[in-house]
C-alpha cells in the first residue's frame, strides 16, 4: 500500500475502468432496464421463490466440492511442476492447460469413449472380471460434473500457485531448516504463508468458474442438474421469462462480488517483500525415495484424469470402427487419414463450409487480440489496485465480476446496446476478443497482484535515486519479478479465446469462423464423416493450443537461464 | 531474444488481423449493393453458388445471421425489437413450435408470396401469411438396425409399445425444455395421448429407464447406439432423416444406412419452418425478393442436402441419396398452433417437473 500521487493513480484506474464501463457494466445496465420494465412483468405471475434457492443451493454445493477436489489434484501437481525435473516435464505441463479449451460437447464424447458404458474402462473392467453389465456409471451423475471441473480447473492452480512457488525465494524455508525446524514446520510456517495469496486466487478464480458452469453441468451432469447459468438460460432462452432471468443473474453477480470480497479480506499480504527470488528455476531431480514416489504418484494421476481423455480423442480421430457396425462382434478398426483430409473438402458446396486453415487463422487471431489486450488491461488493474491501498482493496471486485455475469445475460446485453449502433450489419468480429478478454481480466489481474505485492518498494526507491525515471524501473525492477506472471497471464487470455468463453456465441460469427464453430458444425449433424470431423478439428484446436502455450513459456527476458 | 518473441508474436497477430477478408467492394458494380440481414438458426446452411447468385442478380448483400437455435433466435429478435436495435429484416427457420410466440409478439409484416398458391394448405400455419412454410421434416424415433436384429427383439410399433419392459432403459431423449427434438418429440406424445394421458405415459416411460439427455448432441453422440458414438441405448429422438445423413455422411460407402425411424401413426412429430418479414425493415422490396427466393425451385431443391430437410413446394425434386434413406411418416404428430402457443410452457413445465425432480 505504497502511495503514489493521486492524479497517477487515478489514471492507471482509468483506462481498465473505461473497458469495463463499456463493454461491461453498459451491456448489463441496459439488459436489466430492459427485463425488468413494465413489458416483460407478466414474467413474474409464475415466479416462486424455489426456482431460485434450488438452483443457487445446488450451485454453491457442486462449486464447493469442485474447488475442494481441484485444489487436491492442483496443489500438489504445481508443486510437482516447480519443484522437480524429470523427463516430459514441460509437455505433462502443456497437456494440463488443453481442457481448458475444449467445447464441452467434445469433453462429453472423450469421457464417454473412456467412461461410457461401452468405453475402454468398462470394457476392460467387464472382460476381466467377466461381468455381463458395466460396473461403473460415471456419466450422467453428480461424479461427471465434479471429475469435469477437475479436468477442466486444475490448470488455473497448477499455473497461478506455480508462478509463485517458482518466484519463492527457497532460502527462507532453508534457513528455517537449518535453525531446526522440521521440513513440516518449515513448510506450514514459512512457504505455505508465503504462496497463501496465490493459493486463495486460484481458489476463488476456480470457484467462481464452477459457480458459473454450464455447459458441463447441461451436458455431462445431464437434465436432472441445474445451475443458476442452466437456470439463466433456461428461462431466458427456452421460456422466455426475462425477469426471472434477471433475478437469476443479478444474485448471481451479488455472489460472485461477495466471494471476491471475502477472499480480499483474507488475502492481506503480510510477508512478501523479502521473499523474492531472483529469477531461478528451482528445479532439480527427486531425491529421496519419497520425493521419486511422489513424483511418480502424480505424474500417474495427471496421466490418468488429464492426458488420457485428450488422446483417446486424438487416437480416435485417426482411427475408423466404421466396419463394425455392420458386422456387430467383429471389431474391425484401421487407421485412416480420412477425417483429416475431409476437412479440406466442400462436398455439398455450402455457404458455411469452413475451411480449417481460415479457421485456425481466425482463431489465432482472434486469441492473439484478447492476449494482448487482457494482459494490458490486467497490468493496468493491478498496479491501479496495488497502488490504491485500502480503497484499492475495495475496488478490486470489481475487476471480478465479468467472471460472474450470466453469457446470456450480458450476450443479450451487447446485442441491445451494440446491435444498431456501433457496429452494424451483425458485423461484431470486434467485440468478440473483447468478450474474450472481460473473461480473461480477473484472471490476468488476479495472477499479476501477487506477484506485484511481493516486489519490495525499496528495489524500486534504489532505481529512482540512482536517476532511473519510472518506466526504467518498470522495466528493471518490475518486469523481471513480474515476468513468470506476465507470461501466464498471457497463456490465460490466449487459451480462454481458443476456447471461445462467455457471451461470444451470441455474436454471430459467420463472417469469421472460429475452430469451434467448425466443430459444432460438424457434431450437430448425424454421420460418420460428421463425428470423425469433428474430432480431427478438435485435435487441430489442441495443436494450436499446445503450439500456442509453448511458444508463450517460452519467452524469456534478456539474461534469463534457459530450463 | 524476448524482444524478439514478443516483436514476432505481435507482428503475427496483427498481420493476421490485417489478413482477414474485408469484402472488398467491387469497382465495376454499378452501386453499392444493399445489404438484407437476415436471422436464422445455427444449422441454416445453402449451396454457396446459389446465394452468390441471388446477390448478383438482385445487386444485394444477404447477411446472415445465426442466432443459437430456433428459440434463441426467435427470443434474440423480440428482445433486440423492443429497443429499436432490431437486427434483422427476415427470419427464416422459424418452427410450428414457436410460430405461436412469433405471433403473439406480432414480429411479422404479412406477405402473400405468389408461390403460396402451390403450396399445400396443410403447411399454411399463419392465416395472415405473416410466417411462410418453407420446408419440413420429422422428429422421429431413430433405431440401431444391427442392435435389434443381434438381440432379435422386435422394433416397437407404436409410443405405447415402448413402455414394454422389453424395452427397459432403451431408448434416449432429449430436455424439451432446452432441445428443440425434445420438445416435438413431447409434443406428439401429447397429440397421441391427449392432454389427459401424456404425463401417465411418460410416468411409465420413467419407471422404463428412459435416458434423458440435455441436447441433441449428446443424445445422438453419447447415448445412441447407431451412431459412431456407439453409446448404450439403440433407440434416440432424432430426425426421420438422420438415418439419410447416416448413409451419405458414411465412412465407408454402405448399402443401407445403419439406422432407421419409427414411423408409427403420431410416433414422429412434424416440424415445418418458416419464414417472414421482420416488422420495421427498412428493406421490405428485398426481403419480398429472398422470400420467393426460398420458395424458388432452386432453393427448395437445395435444402435437403444442405439441411436435410424436405421442401413444401412440390415441383421440387428430391436428390436420389436423400429419398433412399429417408422415412415420410403416414400419420405425423400435429397440434392446433393457438392450443401449443397457450400450452407450451405449462406442458414443459410438467414434463420437467415429472421426469427431472428426483
Amino acid at each position: 500500500m505504497q502511495k503514489r500521487p493521486s492524479w497517477q493513480v487515478i489514471l492507471l484506474w482509468a483506462i481498465p475502468l473505461a473497458f469495463l464501463a463499456v463493454f461491461f457494466y453498459q451491456p448489463l445496465v441496459a439488459i436489466f432496464r430492459l427485463v425488468f420494465s413494465e413489458r416483460f412483468r407478466q414474467g413474474w405471475q409464475l415466479f416462486r421463490w424455489t426456482q431460485v434457492s434450488k438452483p443457487l443451493g445446488f450451485t454453491l454445493y457442486q462449486a464447493t466440492l469442485s474447488t475442494l477436489l481441484t485444489l487436491v489434484l492442483g496443489l500438489p501437481a504445481a508443486w510437482l511442476f516447480a519443484r522437480f525435473q524429470f523427463k516430459g516435464r514441460k509437455i505433462l505441463r502443456t497437456m494440463t492447460i488443453i481442457p481448458f479449451i475444449l467445447p464441452t460437447v467434445v469433453v462429453a464424447t472423450a469421457f464417454n469413449t473412456l467412461l461410457g458404458s461401452r468405453g475402454w474402462l468398462n470394457l476392460g473392467l467387464m472382460s476381466l472380471f467377466d461381468l455381463s453389465s458395466p460396473p461403473l456409471r460415471v456419466l450422467n451423475s453428480m461424479g461427471a460434473i465434479l471429475l469435469a471441473h477437475v479436468f477442466y480447473n486444475t490448470s488455473i492452480v497448477i499455473r497461478m500457485v506455480g508462478s509463485s512457488l517458482s518466484r519463492l525465494n527457497q532460502n527462507l524455508p532453508a534457513a528455517a531448516q537449518s535453525l531446526g525446524a522440521s521440513p513440516w514446520k518449515a513448510f506450514k510456517e514459512v512457504t505455505l504463508p508465503l504462496l497463501m495469496p496465490s493459493i486463495l486466487s486460484a481458489t476463488l478464480m476456480v470457484f467462481l468458474f464452477d459457480f458459473t458452469s454450464f455447459g458441463v453441468v447441461l451436458m455431462l451432469g445431464g437434465p436432472q442438474f441445474s445451475t443458476l447459468e442452466v437456470e439463466i438460460y433456461n428461462q431466458a432462452m427456452s421460456r422466455f421469462n426475462l425477469p426471472v432471468a434477471g433475478l437469476l443473474s443479478i444474485i448471481q453477480l451479488i455472489f460472485t462480488l461477495l466471494l471476491s470480497a471475502m477472499i480480499n479480506r483474507v488475502n492481506q499480504p503480510r510477508y512478501g517483500k523479502s521473499a523474492i527470488a531472483s529469477e531461478r528455476s528451482g528445479l532439480r531431480k527427486a531425491k529421496t525415495a519419497w520425493e521419486k514416489a511422489f513424483v511418480i504418484f502424480m505424474i500417474v494421476t495427471l496421466l490418468l484424469l488429464m492426458v488420457t481423455p485428450i488422446l483417446s480423442l486424438v487416437t480416435r480421430s485417426f482411427f475408423t470402427f466404421e466396419a463394425a457396425r455392420g458386422e456387430r462382434g467383429e471389431l474391425q478398426t484401421g487407421f485412416t487419414l480420412r477425417y483429416y483430409r475431409e476437412l479440406f473438402f466442400n462436398r455439398e458446396g455450402s455457404l458455411f463450409y469452413v475451411p480449417p486453415i481460415a479457421a485456425i487463422r481466425n482463431s489465432i487471431s482472434y486469441a492473439s487480440i484478447t492476449m494482448l489486450l487482457a494482459t494490458v488491461l490486467g497490468l493496468l488493474a493491478a498496479y491501479a489496485i496495488h497502488y490504491s491501498g485500502a480503497s484499492g482493496r475495495f475496488l478490486e471486485p470489481l475487476f471480478m465480476l465479468p467472471l460472474g455475469a450470466s453469457s446470456v445475460t450480458l450476450g443479450l446485453g451487447f446485442l441491445i446496446v451494440f446491435g444498431s449502433s456501433l457496429l452494424t450489419q451483425g458485423r461484431f468480429q470486434a467485440l468478440i476478443p473483447i468478450a474474450h478478454a472481460l473473461v480473461a481480466l480477473p484472471l490476468v489481474t488476479r495472477t499479476i497482484l501477487p506477484a506485484l505485492r511481493g516486489i519490495p518498494e525499496n528495489l524500486r526507491l534504489a532505481a529512482k535515486n540512482m536517476g532511473a525515471n519510472p518506466l526504467r524501473v518498470f522495466r528493471e525492477v518490475d518486469l523481471p519479478i513480474l515476468f513468470r506472471a506476465i507470461a501466464v497471464s498471457l497463456l490465460f487470455a490466449f487459451t480462454i479465446s481458443l476456447g471461445e468463453f462467455g457471451a461470444s456465441s451470441f455474436l454471430s460469427n459467420v463472417a469469421m469462423p472460429t475452430i469451434p464453430v467448425a466443430i459444432y458444425r460438424y457434431i450437430s449433424q448425424p454421420g460418420a464423416l460428421n463425428y470423425g470431423q469433428a474430432l480431427a478439428m478438435s485435435s487441430l484446436l489442441m495443436l494450436v493450443c499446445v503450439l500456442g502455450s509453448l511458444l508463450i513459456e517460452h519467452l524469456r527476458l534478456p539474461g534469463e537461464e534457459m530450463f | 531474444m524476448i524482444k524478439k518473441v514478443l516483436l514476432t508474436l505481435i507482428t503475427v497477430a496483427l498481420l493476421l488481423v490485417a489478413c482477414t477478408p474485408k469484402s472488398p467492394a467491387d469497382p465495376q458494380a454499378p452501386q453499392e449493393p444493399s445489404v438484407l440481414n437476415v436471422m436464422t438458426h445455427d444449422s441454416f446452411d445453402i449451396t454457396a453458388e446459389l446465394m452468390t447468385r441471388f446477390e448478383t442478380e438482385n445487386n444485394v448483400k444477404v447477411n446472415i445471421i445465426k442466432g443459437g437455435d430456433t428459440g434463441s433466435a426467435l427470443n434474440r429478435l423480440i428482445l433486440t425489437s423492443t429497443t429499436g436495435a432490431q437486427e434483422a429484416d427476415v427470419f427464416y427457420g422459424l418452427d410450428n413450435t414457436f410460430l405461436s410466440r412469433a405471433l403473439e409478439n406480432d414480429i411479422f409484416e404479412p406477405y402473400n408470396a405468389p408461390a403460396l398458391s402451390k403450396i399445400d394448405a396443410r403447411f399454411k400455419l399463419d392465416p395472415k401469411n405473416g410466417g411462410l412454410p418453407v420446408d419440413y421434416g420429422d422428429v422421429c424415433i431413430n433405431y440401431d438396425k444391427a442392435w435389434f436384429a443381434d438381440k432379435g427383439l422386435d422394433l416397437p410399433d407404436s409410443l405405447e409399445a415402448l413402455i414394454d419392459p422389453a424395452y427397459k432403459g432403451l431408448l434416449a431423449v432429449e430436455n424439451p425444455s432446452t432441445s428443440s427434438p425434445g420438445l416435438a418429440f413431447m409434443m406428439a406424445t401429447i397429440t397421441h395421448f391427449g392432454e389427459e394421458g401424456w404425463l401417465d405415459w411418460w410416468q411409465q416411460l420413467k419407471a422404463n429407464e428412459v435416458a434423458i439427455t440435455s441436447d441433441w448432441e449428446t443424445a445422438y453422440y453419447t447415448n445412441f447406439s447407431g451412431s459412431s458414438g456407439k453409446g448404450p441405448q439403440p433407440m434416440v429422438v432424432s430426425y426421420a432423416s438422420s438415418p439419410a445423413a447416416e448413409l451419405i455422411y458414411a465412412e465407408v460407402e454402405l448399402e443401407e444406412s445403419p439406422t432407421a425411424s419409427i414411423v408409427a401413426d403420431d410416433a414422429c412429430w412434424r416440424q415445418i419452418e418458416f419464414a417472414g418479414i421482420l416488422k420495421g425493415t427498412k428493406q421490405r422490396a428485398m426481403a419480398e425478393k429472398f422470400i420467393d427466393f426460398l420458395l424458388s425451385k432452386d432453393f427448395q431443391e437445395d435444402v435437403p442436402m444442405q439441411m436435410f430437410v424436405f421442401p413444401v413446394l412440390p415441383e421440387a425434386q428430391l436428390p436420389e441419396g436423400f429419398v433412399k434413406g429417408s422415412q415420410i411418416p403416414e400419420k405425423p404428430a400435429s397440434l392446433d398452433p393457438a392450443l401449443i402457443a397457450e400450452k407450451r410452457d405449462a406442458w414443459v413445465e410438467q414434463w420437467v417437473e415429472l421426469m427431472l425432480d428426483n
